[in-house]
């Protein structure tokens, strides 16, 4: 214990305590320190009378106010609800061949689609619509390459039906079957080469010229004769360099194989027909559409 | 007599470790009993050895045995953790880092936990311990109380970062944020915690000096309340005694609110007032200079102990919870920026009259920075409280800059200053090896908290931004790949942040390294005697 050292050397005052040589100090609050606590302190008790905050028995005081942070959000949304209303009731309305056509309706779809895009779409078709990755199995949107038609009344129908969605009677449905159940694994390698030989890739001759009697057997029903693919059955067009599983030797194996089975939801029930329409309008015109 | 007693019960202990790890549900269960088996056991066969030793004759100086292990230990786990928190960085810049064949282990998801509890328990834990070991016995003028039970404290919370870590990386995890260790380790956890207490306690009972000093309040507030948040927030029951799964006392929005109670005071009373206590000693005996007032270190200690408690829903603003719950912890949360500032105050202010010593002392200069990044931190940190700020900060990038100018700052530079402090004291050495590397730390670590802290809030603000802009019609305008496209940039510079960060804590451990094996020792013996 160190005994009061008093303004030695015009030094305040300690408090005579001692810690292992730390002295302290009798300084006095400084000023504006204490003047900004007050202040929020005042803060607070204003703020916390004029919203809701202090918890009774039952509920919690509802400020003078009336702040709600749910009416809040709901007012918001609402305010842009009843700007848009009108021409979202149009937009549900029309024919769908005609909201390109008028410069609102279009305008209105397009800023919504590409939210609901960017929201609902781009985890699978990627934030550019154009499918993630070649192969990834989510198809490109902004090639000319559908595998359900590209008119704008094909998409409205996709999108709102889903494709091959359990759930939904009026979904787009085909399967393809597993062909390792039904031919032997060299037969399989011979339409492999086929399948090369009629997308222009480097391919055994031989092997492709045996494919193309299997192909026109098990493959041409759907494909068709040319193996251009259609639309009405979701086939692919297997002519074109555009895959969505890949077109090298092994993918193309795997796919006869074991077949593929790509699904997306219906969204009809999920999105409104005015969320549907836009989102349809904005993956038209991002460059494929029909 | 207290030897045989120890003695049966680690039998017991590694006994039931060992039917446990037969019995285990679940593998990570079992390597967790296991490593239990083999802590107890070694305990036992040590204890063993040892038992017919002749008694020591009685000590009677301060006990820094415990102390020396402490500072090797936060050296160890803060090299351990800035390096997990600079790959997973860069984990974060270049996702291929996720390696493939590191899936399950090493990838983001598994590594952030280890990295944020090896900074803030292993590190920041290990220095908190360990200082306050060394302050209380200083400051009390009395050795540790329990004998070797600070020992204990000390391998007891080895055994659990042990643990944990080795949980997280088998994704052992009650999904609670800097509360993820399951309910075995939580209750081991509980144990060295009050046995610290204990220790604690009983040296301040037994002091030899009259009153007790602030750093002390500091610590035995940090001490006891982290022990009531551990308790209340890992209320759970586990699914079976042999596995490591649980189930949550709380839920719903009622476990979100306790969650940051627990995760808000983590911070308030582990990273603040803890830490404050470290402040509260080793920056006058640095400075050399009394405490500036010692009325402000009552105000705000009262002030910051009686607000942060209920600074915790400023955590889930426009959430489920309820608004007037939301602008209570608000408010509280803007009132608390005076109390957290009087530590600054009083941590700057007692280097007036000393301010020349910043040019020929860089451990000082570390710790003044220190100070610096806690009160810009606790500014931040009202202000981001702030409803309407935290609509654009919160889920953001901001937030991670916000925590780690305080960690890197504020807890990391203070734990530095510590150890360049203690590490000639503990091993009675004349001095540091080099205050020429200890610059160089300085100015390594400062541009790397500058480069982290600066990115983030730019990052952070950008993406805020971009998340809520909305055009003319109310359409959302970005999606939120967009927004993580956006900040690869600042991802990079952040990580170049850490690399320099963690540059600087080796420059750091090779100079406390030569302290200890190349400098010579000091003339007169090691002080170790409780000065009266």
């Amino acid at each position: 214990m160190s005994k009061q050292d008093q303004n030695k050397n015009n030094e305040p005052p300690t408090t005579g305590h001692e810690w292992d040589g730390i002295r302290e100090y009798d300084n006095p609050l400084p000023r504006w320190w204490l003047w900004t606590f007050y202040a929020t302190i005042v803060w607070a008790i204003g703020f916390t009378i004029a919203y809701p905050a202090w918890p009774m028995l039952k509920g919690a005081t509802p400020g003078l106010l009336g702040y709600s942070s749910r009416a809040d959000v709901a007012d918001d949304i609402q305010s842009f609800v009843d700007a848009n209303a009108q021409v979202d009731t149009r937009l549900a309305s029309v024919e769908l061949s005609a909201i390109s056509d008028d410069p609102e309706l279009k305008n209105y779809a397009l800023n919504g689609g590409k939210a609901v895009f960017a929201t609902w779409c781009a985890q699978c078709h990627g934030a550019g619509a154009n499918g993630i990755k070649a192969g990834s199995g989510f198809p490109n949107l902004i090639d000319d390459d559908w595998l359900w038609g590209g008119k704008i009344e094909d998409i409205h129908a996709t999108i709102s039906n889903g494709i091959r969605d359990e759930a939904n009677d009026d979904t787009r449905y085909s399967e393809m079957p597993k062909f390792g159940e039904f031919l032997e694994p060299g037969e399989i390698g011979q339409l492999v080469q086929f399948v090369r030989l009629l997308s222009n890739q480097d391919n055994d001759a031989t092997k492709a010229a045996a494919g193309k009697e299997l192909f026109a057997e098990n493959c041409s029903a759907c494909h068709g004769d040319t193996g251009k693919g259609d639309r009405d059955q979701g086939a692919p067009d297997l002519t074109d360099a555009i895959w969505l599983y890949g077109g090298d030797s092994e993918t193309l194996t795997a796919t006869i194989t074991n077949a593929r089975f790509g699904v997306m939801p219906a969204w009809a029930g999920r999105l409104s027909e005015s969320q549907i329409r836009q989102v349809a309008t904005y993956v038209h015109d991002q460059g494929g559409g029909e | 007599m207290l030897n045989y007693l120890l003695l049966i019960l680690l039998a017991i202990v590694t006994l039931f470790a060992a039917m446990a790890a037969n019995f285990a549900v679940d593998a990570a269960f079992q390597i967790h009993a296991i490593i239990v088996v083999l802590a107890a056991g070694a305990t036992f066969f040590y204890l063993l050895r040892h038992t017919n030793d002749p008694p020591k004759p009685k000590d009677t100086g301060y006990l820094d045995g415990v102390v020396r292990a402490g500072v090797i230990a936060t050296a160890f786990w803060g090299l351990a953790g800035f390096a997990v928190g600079t790959f997973i960085a860069f984990q974060l810049a270049f996702p291929l880092l996720n390696f493939e064949f590191l899936q399950g282990y090493g990838n983001f998801g598994r590594l952030r936990p280890l990295h944020t509890s090896a900074v803030i328990f292993a590190f920041g834990g290990n220095a908190l311990i360990a200082t306050s070991f060394y302050i209380v016995q200083r400051t009390c003028a009395a050795r540790l109380w329990g004998g070797n039970l600070s020992w204990f404290v000390f391998w007891g919370y080895q055994l659990f970062i042990v643990l944990a870590a080795t949980g997280y990386l088998m994704g052992v995890t009650q999904s609670k944020e800097y509360a993820e260790p399951e309910w075995y380790v939580d209750i081991w956890l509980t144990i060295v915690w009050l046995s610290y207490l204990a220790v604690f306690m009983g040296t301040l009972i037994k002091r030899k000096e009259p009153h007790i000093y602030v750093a002390n309040w500091f610590f035995l507030a940090f001490i006891v309340t982290i022990a009531m948040l551990h308790v209340v927030n890992n209320l759970s029951l586990p699914v079976s005694i042999f596995g490591s799964k649980s189930v949550q006392v709380f839920s719903g929005v009622q476990d979100a609110l306790v969650q940051w109670w627990y995760g808000h005071n983590a911070v308030g009373f582990f990273l603040t007032a803890g830490f404050l206590g470290m402040m509260y000693y080793f920056v006058p005996k640095q400075a050399e200079r009394p405490i500036y007032s010692y009325r402000l270190s009552i105000i705000h200690f009262w002030a910051l102990i009686f607000l942060y408690i209920w600074a915790g829903p400023h955590h889930l603003h426009y959430t489920a919870l309820p608004d007037w719950a939301q602008i209570l912890g608000m408010a509280f949360s803007v009132v608390l920026w005076m109390p957290s500032w009087g530590g600054m105050i009083n941590g700057l202010m007692t280097l007036s009259g000393a301010w020349d010593k910043l040019r020929t002392d860089p451990v000082l200069r570390i710790m003044v920075v220190s100070i610096g990044f806690y009160g810009m931190s606790t500014f931040e940190g009202p202000m981001m409280a702030i409803r309407a700020v935290n609509s654009l900060s919160h889920y953001t990038d901001w937030t991670i800059g916000h925590v780690h100018s305080g960690a890197l700052g504020w807890n990391g530079m203070i734990t530095f200053g510590a150890l360049y402090f203690l590490v000639p004291k503990l091993w009675n050495r004349e001095r540091l090896y080099s205050l020429s590397m200890v610059s160089w730390h300085f100015w390594l670590a400062t541009i790397g908290i500058v480069l982290y802290a600066s990115s983030m809030w730019v990052t952070g603000i950008m993406e805020g931004l971009m998340w809520r802009e909305v055009d003319a019609q109310g359409f959302l305008v970005n999606s939120f790949a967009d927004t993580v496209a956006a900040k690869f940039p600042m991802y990079v510079v952040r990580a170049t942040g850490g690399v320099m960060y963690l540059t600087g804590a080796i420059v750091m451990c090779i100079n406390l390294w030569k302290t200890v094996t190349s400098t010579p020792a000091k003339a007169s013996g090691p002080v170790a005697v409780p000065a009266e």
